[in-house]
């Protein structure tokens, strides 16, 4: 490469201030990881970190309680977390309950605020006080209610707000529950998904979430028991007391009719019905009762069966140990709590559940790793410092960020070993691995890339696609456990390990291509960067991943048209995925056909590789949307808008890829010219409601409600939006430095042309 | 002229046109489904030559496309075209060659099984024993009578003839039927004593027990449209009367889903009586035979029995996400003499004297006890003459493009290491 002398030449700039904050950066992100990974926090007062390794069954697998907590978070709150602070009228601060005296006006934590550290409940915590102090639970803001119509509906006022989320307590919602709200979820779970309006859709999810917490909050105790513990002992009692009243009666020679029986077990019955209400209720599976030398026998039970079930002379001993633990908690008592802790977990060892403990333990670990958030982070450090390095400054940027991808590459392959662990599953299971997957594969590509070439373009696509990606998956986890138990059809890990592993490499690595190709037209549109031989770089590297991808995405396709083969008798069914695979494979054909006859050149590639992207997300997500065939996963109104946005984005660049090369700035051409112009309009334009958002996000306030309503995401969207926008921002910014120091400089910029193709 | 034709049969251009064109009508046939049904759509863009009219996202749009099939054949003469004319064999090609083989035998595998394949249905109770398979998309209208030698002589007249809604006759038949009505989908509803409101359909048969009604033309994949034909039978210039024949009284799987229906309202017991009285055979006579009839789904008989010993029905506790589902069967060849259990489940088909036999439904334990029937499983049966060309086509195109590429990579990497 003719630019390696420069490179080693700014490689010893590199020493100095910078490689000092380089080095830096790195220690801190991997100080950041140990810390998590190595550093254990004891429990000051309640063991919740033992808690929530306690193993249950819920979504038909063992599960710890932390999971069981997560999930059922997203779902309800959108956020894993619940925090008991915020701001108050008046600029005052303080807990919830103190605040509601003062006024309506709740808010959370601004970004802004960092002296305030606001208390709040941990996934396991939280869970705790559902199942074991229902009244404490009811009171927490936890129901993100943002439909103004389904506000009215509900009577709602006041409630917690941060960035245009509400969040409601269950005693603001109680009132109006039945038979308001049942009466709209009935007639909207009627109503076909396409015809759903947005109120109908927010409807349903507050119906599912009030479902889901109701559920809880009777998986160890029924929901107003005051003393579970007591309870139970009383329970036994009124039975034994009963049966041996009737016992005495019958020996001094009376005789009991049916209203003396009914009389006599009048007590018992009333503490029965509440339980036999527990037991028809599908709460998770919380009491192991193992059968030993009974094969086949399901070990987990429903506490309301567990309840059923018990003879009347003793009560199972797990039911009574975690009875223990739900009455210590309610009482207060911090000892008596942590002691029951430890005897059920005894008590489950003790049973021979040491698999269940091991596997429980394993994904509390996994939860708490947090590796895809985590390396999220690190790829837009590294992406942030690849732009620096392209605008310009330093060489050091680039071999930072590039150790950083590594260290963000090690921390995500890590997640996805462990989950793989976890559920003894090939890496893609369902659409949300399917996310994490093409994540990683790019990252791959990337780093591959960058081995070769050496110029920050690897980087860049891995980290942008890598980030994407992650955010992708984040937010598909909102609608639930994302290792659920796989459907008999899909119980095979010989096809999920052949078929889904490689046709969803064959969409990373068609990904990969389209980036590529968005940096090649950014690059060479807006700024000077792109010289000649970054031009033919780009277009080899891109040529490549498509010969890549065209392998994968057609050996995948015809392995899923062998597993179809074998599971239902069709090698080829028509069916919306197996088309859009199908179409993956045709475009990636057609573009290598168009390069081989001469009839695309450079950037009729570039442009064809971006097509690639609109193809490939259509095959991913889109065809899910039409809500028919095999492989539909039900409609997802949520995502079909993101969809729209980045189709939309993709097409935009491709318009923006087709303006003739004089309009280039890297082909020499005039750096301001009317194209240019109204390019930069539109783009601007496009990422309007992205800069909305960030604005509503900075005031904390929504600006328009419309828009807040028409977005509707759940809480974190919106800050992964922010997040886009602000990345966006700085881009503009690295453009505008680059283009600065490429005008000074103007005889050094070799003057290339792009635009052969 | 004729060499000008030759040359754009082979080019590279006529290539890239038919993958275009490929993309979109896969994307279009794609998006068509949801409004058509996946059923129709196929047929339509995937299974034609032309394309009049498209149907997106609930528009109907004046266009034209040229179909699957041409857009296939116009590929697969335009690769061996290719193929043959520039066919020439050095290692750096092998590669080429090799996908292109490949892709030459997937095409012609396709079409083959477009053209041979055949899919049925075979359900069976447990304890039943069954020596035919239905098809679940077509109906015909049978006559049976008993000849000598406790032998049962069927007349099969398809769907096709009896939706003509014309006289038919047959040889073998000694009366004639005359088609007066046939609605292609139709609803029973059962007419219970006490509440009957409008007179019967006619007085003979199951009519007096269910009315029967004219509903549209269904295109979603979960339902099917159950035919149902009003005919008058007459022999001998005599009237036999007027009979309703229905495809819901013969369709095992429908007529269950009626007695389902009523089971909640009804009573177990109820619905046994109203099940028995929609499948109970409908019976005449002429010349001193009795004949039975039904509108039943068309029948593909085979020459050894298939006999469901136990059907197996597992979910995830606490859940109701199936885990496993497999049929033990008996198969019992009596030419060949054979006699043996197999078990059939997901993933794992049974293939026996040409034909697949993969596990498609399955009434469980659980299920069966809730509606108070006996377990069932619907078995799909695939006859499918080329399902081994997609094994070998695959195998050829990926040899061959990990070829092409691997000769790519090798010379990218020396080039750079030279460079």
């Amino acid at each position: 490469m003719s630019n390696t002398s420069s490179v080693t030449q700014k490689a010893k700039q590199g020493r100095g201030w910078r490689g000092v904050v380089a080095s830096l950066l790195i220690a801190l992100f991997v100080v950041e990881i140990s810390m998590a990974l190595f550093v254990k926090r004891a429990d000051k007062t309640y063991a919740i970190s033992e808690f929530a390794k306690l193993p249950l069954v819920f979504n038909g697998r063992v599960q710890p309680m932390d999971s069981l907590a997560r999930n059922s978070l997203l779902q309800i709150r959108g956020i894993t977390e619940v925090p008991l602070e915020g701001n108050g009228p008046g600029g005052a601060w303080g807990t919830w309950e103190e605040l509601r005296t003062k006024g309506s006006e709740l808010t959370e934590r601004k970004w802004y605020q960092f002296s305030k550290r606001p208390k709040k409940l941990k996934p396991a915590e939280w869970l705790l006080e559902v199942v074991a102090n229902p009244k404490l639970a009811d009171d927490r803001y936890i129901f993100v209610i943002n439909h103004p119509d389904l506000r009215s509906l509900m009577k709602l006022e006041g409630g917690v707000e941060k960035s245009g989320l509400h969040f409601y307590r269950y005693n603001d919602i109680k009132d109006n529950l039945q038979p308001i709200l049942q009466a709209e979820a009935a007639r909207a779970s009627k109503l076909d998904a396409t015809l759903r309006t947005p109120y109908d859709r927010a409807v349903l999810q507050l119906s599912s979430a009030w479902t889901l917490y109701f559920r809880l909050k009777n998986t160890l105790q029924p929901e107003d028991s005051k003393d579970f513990r007591k309870e139970l002992d009383d329970y036994i009692a009124a039975i034994k007391h009963a049966r041996s009243e009737a016992q005495e009666r019958q020996a001094a020679g009376e005789k009991l009719d049916r209203e003396t029986i009914d009389r006599l077990l009048e007590p018992v019955q009333r503490i029965a019905q509440r339980y036999e209400m527990m037991a028809r209720m599908d709460t998770p599976l919380a009491v192991p009762l193992p059968h030993p030398g009974e094969k086949g026998h399901e070990i987990w039970h429903r506490m309301g069966d567990a309840l059923m079930e018990s003879n009347g002379e003793t009560m199972a001993e797990p039911v009574k140990l975690l009875a223990g633990i739900s009455s210590a908690y309610q009482a207060g008592d911090v000892a008596k709590f942590n002691e029951s802790i430890k005897t059920y977990q005894d008590y489950l060892v003790s049973q021979n559940l040491t698999k269940d403990i091991t596997k429980s333990n394993r994904e509390t670990f996994f939860n708490q790793m947090l590796a895809f958030k985590r390396s999220m982070y690190i790829y837009i450090a590294a992406f942030l410092l690849v732009l620096l390095y392209w605008a310009g400054l330093n060489d050091v940027w680039r071999t930072t960020a590039s150790r950083l991808l590594m260290i963000g590459f090690v921390v995500h392959t890590a997640g996805l070993i462990f989950r793989m662990w976890l559920e003894a599953r090939p890496p893609v299971t369902n659409l949300y691995s399917s996310a994490i997957f093409i994540g990683w594969g790019a990252v791959v590509l990337g780093l591959v890339l960058e081995r070769f070439y050496k110029d920050g373009i690897g980087i860049a696509v891995a980290t942008c696609v890598g980030f994407l990606s992650l955010v992708v998956a984040h937010n598909l986890a909102l609608g639930g456990d994302t290792m659920e138990m796989m459907r008999a059809v899909l119980d095979t890990n010989f096809w999920l390990a052949t078929h889904v592993v490689v046709i969803t490499l064959g969409y990373a690595s068609t990904f990969v291509s389209g980036f590529l190709a968005l940096v090649y037209i950014v690059r060479g549109v807006f700024t000077k960067t792109l010289t000649t031989e970054t031009g033919k770089g780009l277009a080899r590297m891109v040529y490549a991943i498509v010969c890549f991808s065209t392998l994968f995405s057609f050996v995948g396709t015809v392995l899923g048209g062998i597993w179809a083969d074998q599971s239902w008798g069709r090698f080829w069914g028509w069916d919306p995925k197996e088309n859009g695979a199908l179409m993956i494979v045709l475009w990636n054909v057609l573009i290598l056909h168009l390069r081989w006859g001469g009839m695309i050149r450079e950037r009729g590639l570039m442009n064809c590789a971006i097509v690639g992207n609109i193809i490939t997300s259509w095959s991913w997500f889109g065809v899910n949307m039409l809500g028919i065939g095999l492989h539909s996963y039900g409609f997802m109104d949520a995502a079909f808008m993101w969809l729209m946005l980045f189709v939309g984005s993709q097409l935009l660049l491709i318009g923006i890829g087709l303006t003739p090369s004089r309009f280039w700035a890297s082909s020499g051409g005039i750096s301001s010219c009317w194209p240019r112009r109204i390019g930069g309009i539109v783009a601007s334009v496009a990422f309007l409601p992205w800069i909305v958002v960030f604005v509503s996000w900075l005031v904390g306030k929504p600006v328009s409600s419309k828009l807040a309503e028409l977005i509707h995401w759940p809480t974190s969207g919106v800050w992964w939006t922010c997040g886009i926008a602000f990345v966006h921002v700085l881009v503009m910014i690295m453009i505008a430095i680059a283009e600065a120091q490429g005008r000074q400089s103007t005889p050094s910029v070799p003057s290339p042309s792009p635009a052969q193709g | 002229m004729f060499e000008r034709i030759a040359k754009s049969l082979c080019s590279l251009r006529l290539t890239v046109v038919l993958l275009a064109l490929g993309i979109i009508i896969v994307f279009v046939g794609t998006v068509a489904q949801a409004d058509e049904g996946l059923y129709q759509a196929q047929e339509r863009y995937f299974k034609h030559w032309w394309v009049w009219g498209l149907h997106m996202f609930g528009y109907k749009i004046p266009m034209f496309l040229p179909g699957g099939y041409l857009i296939g054949t116009l590929l697969l003469v335009n690769l061996t075209a290719a193929f043959i004319q520039r066919f020439q064999f050095t290692t750096k090609k092998l590669g080429i060659h090799l996908t292109h083989i490949g892709i030459i035998l997937l095409l012609l595998g396709q079409l083959t099984t477009d053209l041979f394949s055949r899919e049925t249905q075979l359900r069976m109770a447990e304890g039943e024993s069954r020596s035919w398979s239905e098809n679940g998309m077509s109906y015909e209208l049978a006559f049976a009578t008993d000849v000598d030698g406790g032998k049962e002589q069927v007349v099969a007249i398809p769907e096709t003839i009896v939706s003509a809604q014309k006289e038919i006759t047959h040889e073998k038949l000694p009366f004639t039927v005359r088609v007066k009505t046939y609605w292609p989908n139709s609803d029973p509803a059962f007419r219970a004593p006490m509440q009957q409101g409008e007179p019967p359909l006619t007085t003979n048969g199951v009519a007096l027990a269910f009315d029967f009604r004219q509903i549209p033309i269904t295109k979603s994949m979960d339902s099917k449209n159950v035919p149902t034909a009003l005919l008058e039978l007459e022999a001998s210039g005599k009237s036999l009367g007027e009979w309703v024949a229905s495809g819901w009284t013969a369709d095992e799987t429908m007529a269950l889903a009626v007695r389902r229906s009523y089971l909640k309202q009804a009573g177990p017991q109820m619905a046994d009586t109203i099940l028995a009285r929609l499948t109970e055979m409908q019976k005449f006579t002429v010349g001193g035979k009795e004949y039975r009839f039904s509108l039943r789904p068309t029948r593909a008989y085979k020459p050894y029995s298939m006999e469901l010993l136990k059907v197996t029905h597992s979910v995830y506790p606490g859940t109701e996400i199936p885990k496993d589902f497999r049929s033990r069967v008996r198969i019992q060849h009596p030419a060949k003499g054979e006699d043996r259990e197999v078990e059939i489940y997901m993933n794992s088909p049974l293939r026996y004297d040409g034909l697949t036999f993969y596990q498609y439904q399955m009434v469980g334990e659980e299920l069966a006890m809730q509606y108070k029937e006996t377990p069932s499983t619907v078995l799909q049966v695939v006859r499918n003459p080329s399902w081994l060309t997609p094994y070998a086509g695959c195998a050829i195109v990926s040899a061959g493009m990990i070829v092409q590429f691997m000769i790519h990579l090798v010379g990218f990497i020396s080039r750079r290491k030279t460079a």
